[in-house]
């Protein structure tokens, strides 16, 4: 049985984020919501998360951008990228700057489940290593 | 172009070639065919000298040798025995055989006297006293006269000189027949149409010309003997034929040489030749016109139909960057429909999680239930917006005439923008003028415009900018302008004047066709009007459509 994760939705649709959070807590997951890049940055400030789920084109702060800063401040916090965009570009891009994942809208909310999940595993396994090698120094 | 331009074209193309083809022909023939007449007629002239010194020479020589013929006579002539017949004879038989021989002798005394005669003619008794000879001889010591018919009345030439005894003078008379001289002469002039004769010094004939007049008789060359000494060429119009006459003193200048070509006959060579050039130009001149006639029609045919094409392609590029356009937004409007596509099925997803969970009995579920259908309701209202907006600029590219408000058709054109404008944060603001006239025009083609320019604007801004579209009407002229105003970076000044060129684009490669402004520009030009552009580089930039409202075609 896996432990029970931090996840963090970001999307500037408010109908999609309120329904996409209420379904992940129907299936127990610790899941927050919020509207733009600036309030992920807040949020994380406060109260770390194992994953942040992050839409690509926002306004403000884009998805690129709160990418940056979070994987700048949080190296150890996974990110997946939602991309509304028809191309795989964005998401690539993402991955590129250190996003674990991307998934392309609308999404499979099962698809994203198993997305988060291995994502978290990476996270958990990197934190393990990180554990070994300070205990071991 | 239209079929007066094409005319125009045709005969430009016509007049040019046969101008750079038919000038330098003419040059040159009319060049090789001077400097062959030139050379030809030098060789004439010439050959013409040569023939008249040498007869000259001849002449000459001839004269010294009678005078001298005679000279030797008179010293071996006894005076005191000269009046007898028989001794003269004696004595004028001994010279007689020699080459050009006299035909008489006699002898005078200084009064004129014929004292003694030798010859065929019965000339007794005859006194000289006035004779031009005798006076001449009387005076100079010897003298060659003119040709006369004197006493005998046949043309001959008095040779004659003064002899001394003592003091005693006598003359010495011999005559020659003018045959001579015209044998000596005629040699001057053999060859084609050539003459040659001898005119003393009041233009009379002193040997018999080929044509034209006899001996004695006056000639018509009056005009020659007013040449100074020496020898002179020119040409001589006595007879209707063109001649080149070549003229000379001799006999101490009283008589005049004068060899004469007929120029014409001469220079028949140059003659033929020309008339062989002439055929040969008229034949070049006729093949050139056929020439440049048949090439210009080929040149024209393949015109028009180059144009035709061009036409054809100028419509299928106007399509092709319709599509690209297209292409672009459809990228940029996934994300717009894939919003409420996600909204949705995210709605869809919760209800059935609720009605597998604990089933939709509870009041509250119900509501809830009813509130996601008119969420899914809402957001599918919203993705069709999206796809009819496309659906409408994907139309055909027939051009259309329609009574278009240039406002509603901005406004619908920043709609395909407005959400990449939001996520950049570029501000779109409208200066409308409030009371803008409807234009006759292409909605369609004039969108495409209005979309190429606010793309560009998007791109140039990046982000964090704003977008002024002002739109202004000149009611004398009837034209609406609509200036698109951008903060981007601005056009570089060396960029300013290709940036309508076809495939001309500074933005990354497979970001831009290079075609959208060029594409622009010639459907304004269609829809008779004009773009223009403003720009500073930092400073941003302004393209200003600017169409009639009423587009003349």
């Amino acid at each position: 049985m896996m432990s029970k994760f931090r996840v963090l939705m970001v999307d500037d649709e408010p109908d999609f984020l309120e329904t996409v959070v209420d379904r992940l807590k129907m299936r127990g997951l610790d899941v927050e919501g919020v509207e733009s890049g600036e309030k992920a940055l807040e949020v994380l400030d406060q109260n770390p998360v194992d994953v942040v789920i992050l839409d690509v084109k926002m306004p403000g702060m884009d998805g690129v951008m709160t990418l940056r800063e979070i994987k700048k401040r949080w190296p150890l916090t996974e990110v997946i990228m939602l991309t509304g965009h028809a191309s795989v570009e964005s998401g690539i891009e993402g991955m590129k700057l250190g996003a674990h994942d991307y998934i392309m809208k609308p999404a499979d909310l099962d698809e994203l489940m198993d997305k988060m999940k291995k994502a978290y595993e990476v996270k958990a396994m990197h934190e393990e290593k990180i554990g070994r090698a300070s205990v071991q120094s | 172009m239209g079929k007066a331009g094409y005319g125009g074209l045709r005969r430009n193309i016509i007049l040019s070639t046969l101008g750079f083809s038919l000038i330098p022909l003419f040059a040159l023939g009319l060049t090789i065919y001077s400097l062959f007449y030139a050379s030809y007629e030098s060789k004439v002239r010439e050959e013409l000298e040569f023939m008249l010194e040498s007869k000259r020479s001849a002449m000459e020589a001839f004269f010294q040798e009678q005078v001298a013929r005679l000279k030797l006579l008179s010293s071996l002539v006894d005076y005191n025995r000269v009046q007898d017949h028989a001794y003269l004879r004696d004595v004028f038989h001994r010279i007689q055989g020699l080459p050009h021989s006299f035909v008489d002798l006699s002898v005078i005394n200084s009064d004129g006297d014929q004292l003694a005669y030798v010859g065929p003619y019965d000339l007794r008794d005859v006194n000289y006293a006035r004779a031009e000879w005798f006076q001449a001889t009387m005076s100079r010591g010897n003298h060659i006269s003119d040709v006369f018919p004197g006493y005998r009345n046949i043309p001959h030439v008095v040779v004659a000189l003064v002899a001394r005894e003592g003091d005693r003078k006598w003359v010495l008379r011999a005559t020659m027949d003018s045959d001579i001289l015209n044998a000596i002469v005629r040699e001057a002039g053999k060859g084609r149409a050539g003459d040659a004769f001898i005119i003393n010094k009041k233009a009379v004939f002193q040997t018999k010309p080929l044509r034209g007049g006899d001996m004695g008789e006056v000639s018509g060359y009056v005009e020659l003997t007013r040449s100074p000494s020496g020898t002179h060429v020119g040409q001589a119009g006595i007879d209707a034929d063109k001649m080149m006459a070549a003229t000379t003193w001799v006999k101490d200048n009283e008589w005049l040489l004068v060899v004469r070509r007929n120029l014409e006959k001469e220079l028949e060579p140059v003659f033929r030749a020309r008339f062989v050039a002439a055929v040969l130009f008229s034949v070049g001149i006729l093949i050139i016109v056929l020439g440049t006639i048949l090439t210009t029609r080929l040149t024209m045919a393949r015109l028009v139909r180059t144009d035709r094409e061009k036409a054809l392609l100028d419509d299928a590029l106007i399509h092709s960057d319709k599509m690209a356009a297209l292409g672009k937004l459809a990228a940029g409007m996934a994300h717009e429909v894939n919003n409420p596509l996600s909204v949705i099925k995210e709605k869809a997803g919760w209800m059935k999680d609720i009605m597998q969970g604990k089933g939709v009995d509870r009041q509250e579920d119900m509501e809830g239930f009813q509130a996601a259908v008119d969420k899914i309701d809402f957001h599918v209202e919203r993705a069709r917006k999206v796809t009819h907006r496309l659906l409408g600029f994907a139309r055909g590219v027939e051009p259309l005439r329609e009574t278009v408000s240039v406002h509603d058709l901005i406004d619908q054109t920043i709609e395909f923008l407005s959400s990449e404008a939001l996520y950049r944060n570029i501000k779109l603001t409208r200066d409308y003028l409030d009371d803008l006239p409807a234009v006759q025009t292409d909605s369609g083609q004039l969108q495409q415009v209005f979309l190429n320019l606010l793309d560009n604007a998007v791109d140039a801004v990046e982000k964090d900018g704003e977008i002024t579209i002002k739109t202004r009407y000149d009611p004398e002229k009837g034209e609406t302008f609509i200036a698109f105003t951008d903060t981007g970076g601005g056009i570089p000044a060396r960029n300013l004047q290709k940036i309508f060129d076809p495939f001309f684009t500074t933005k990354r490669a497979g970001q831009g066709t290079g075609l959208g402004l060029s594409i622009s520009h010639g459907i304004v030009e269609k829809l008779g009007g004009r773009i223009t552009v403003e720009s500073q580089e930092g400073n941003g930039s302004t393209f200003t459509v600017v169409i009639p409202v009423e587009t003349s075609k």
